[in-house]
């Protein structure tokens, strides 16, 4: 019993080398304490939970946005030639855009439904003949006669 | 909120003015729909839930949801994406400071003109005049130009200047002179040939066939300021009989 009053320190224990020996009881003993030390030293704020309420208003700084102001840079009546032509690419293009927005309003309505009705029938014969083997396509072909050559008369 | 707001369009208010959100707790379950996104301009700030007026002037609304108050003042603030004119105060390595007569000078450095590289450097002196807009500009940090676009190329920015005169006008001014279908604008084009650079900082810059027209043109500019749209057009039509 003199080798039981020896007790090696729990340092010592939790060292790798030293746990093959250990038997299953303190092994378990270890790593309670260890789960308690680590639980002990996490430490957390005790602060109210934040509320993310996504906000109503959206803040704007400038003027710009709001009234539309146009670039500072004009000129008038030809004063300027290369200011002029910087104040008309500016105001086309937004001019442009809404010429595209109208035409684009307009050209959905520009193919009506019959069009379309249409021009997918003749697409259908067309497609038909692509998809029908060689052979095939010569007696769907003979619907029309075999052409002959016609003597122009004088 | 946009209900209230509504309310109030084109009313004088005050700082301190405020306006709460109208949700009292009370959830309606038959009506869905989430209540309407508020875009608060200038003279508008936004504290937790509720929106406080933080200038005076007149409540402005543009569809579908934009507030801003239009207010006069002369002390220009700076803004991101505001293009302004500056004075070249200091030149210090790779940046000029600008002075666009804000409360503190703004830095730009020479790489953001069109065309410059480390090499190639732009013919910048002190005292010269930019075109510059914003691309740092807020309460914490020093407001920070460039004299390019997002693409690069200068687009009327950069250095200009030599023959015109510069001068100050309120910035109410600048937003009228600005404003798209200006009256001032297409009477100022009916005047005489011109040319304008306008600085949201509320500095002004115009050059005219010569300087006796160029004088005229500013003084007349100045004066718009406290004058009605009919004064003037009496001025303006005065000038056009006599003075020129």
């Amino acid at each position: 019993m003199d080798r039981d009053s020896v007790k090696l320190s729990k340092n010592l224990l939790r060292m790798k080398f030293m746990q093959r020996g250990l038997d299953e009881e303190t092994k378990k003993q270890l790593e309670e304490e260890e789960k308690r030390i680590i639980s002990d030293e996490h430490w957390y704020l005790d602060v109210p939970e934040l509320k993310s309420t996504e906000s109503q208003i959206i803040e704007v700084d400038s003027f710009v946005p709001c009234e539309d102001l146009i670039y500072g840079r004009m000129s008038f009546r030809g004063f300027s030639p290369d200011v002029e032509k910087l104040m008309k690419m500016n105001g086309k293009g937004e001019e442009e855009e809404k010429k595209e927005e109208e035409e684009e309003s307009r050209m959905k309505t520009d193919v009506t439904d019959e069009e379309m009705a249409l021009r997918y029938e003749s697409l259908v014969e067309s497609m038909k003949k692509k998809f029908v083997r060689k052979r095939e396509r010569s007696s769907l072909d003979d619907t029309n006669r075999k052409r002959v050559f016609v003597k122009p008369q004088d | 909120m946009d209900s209230a707001l509504r309310e109030r369009v084109g009313q004088v208010l005050l700082p301190g003015d405020e306006f709460c959100c109208d949700t009292d707790g009370v959830i309606s379950l038959s009506d869905t729909v989430r209540p309407e996104k508020v875009l608060c301009g200038p003279g508008l700030r936004r504290s937790g839930d509720r929106l406080l007026v933080c200038k005076s002037g007149v409540l402005r609304h543009k569809e579908p949801n934009v507030f801003w108050i239009d207010s006069q003042q002369w002390r220009y603030v700076p803004v991101k994406g505001e293009t302004v004119i500056g004075v070249v105060a200091a030149k210090s390595g790779d940046v000029f400071k600008v002075d666009f007569g804000g409360s503190e000078q703004a830095s730009l450095t020479y790489l953001s003109f069109e065309g410059a590289t480390k090499r190639n450097r732009p013919n910048v002196q002190v005292g010269d005049l930019v075109f510059a807009q914003f691309i740092v500009a807020n309460k914490d940090m020093e407001p920070e130009l460039t004299c390019m676009d997002s693409s690069g190329r200068a687009n009327g920015m950069g250095v200009f200047g030599g023959g015109g005169l510069l001068f100050r006008v309120s910035l109410g001014l600048v937003r009228r002179l600005l404003s798209p279908g200006s009256e001032l604008r297409s009477d100022l084009e009916k005047l005489l040939p011109c040319e304008l650079v306008v600085g949201m900082n509320g500095r002004v810059w115009t050059r005219a066939a010569d300087v006796q027209k160029t004088l005229v043109l500013a003084n007349l500019l100045q004066s718009c300021d406290t004058m009605s749209c009919s004064q003037r057009r009496q001025l303006f039509s005065r000038v056009r009989q006599g003075a020129l």
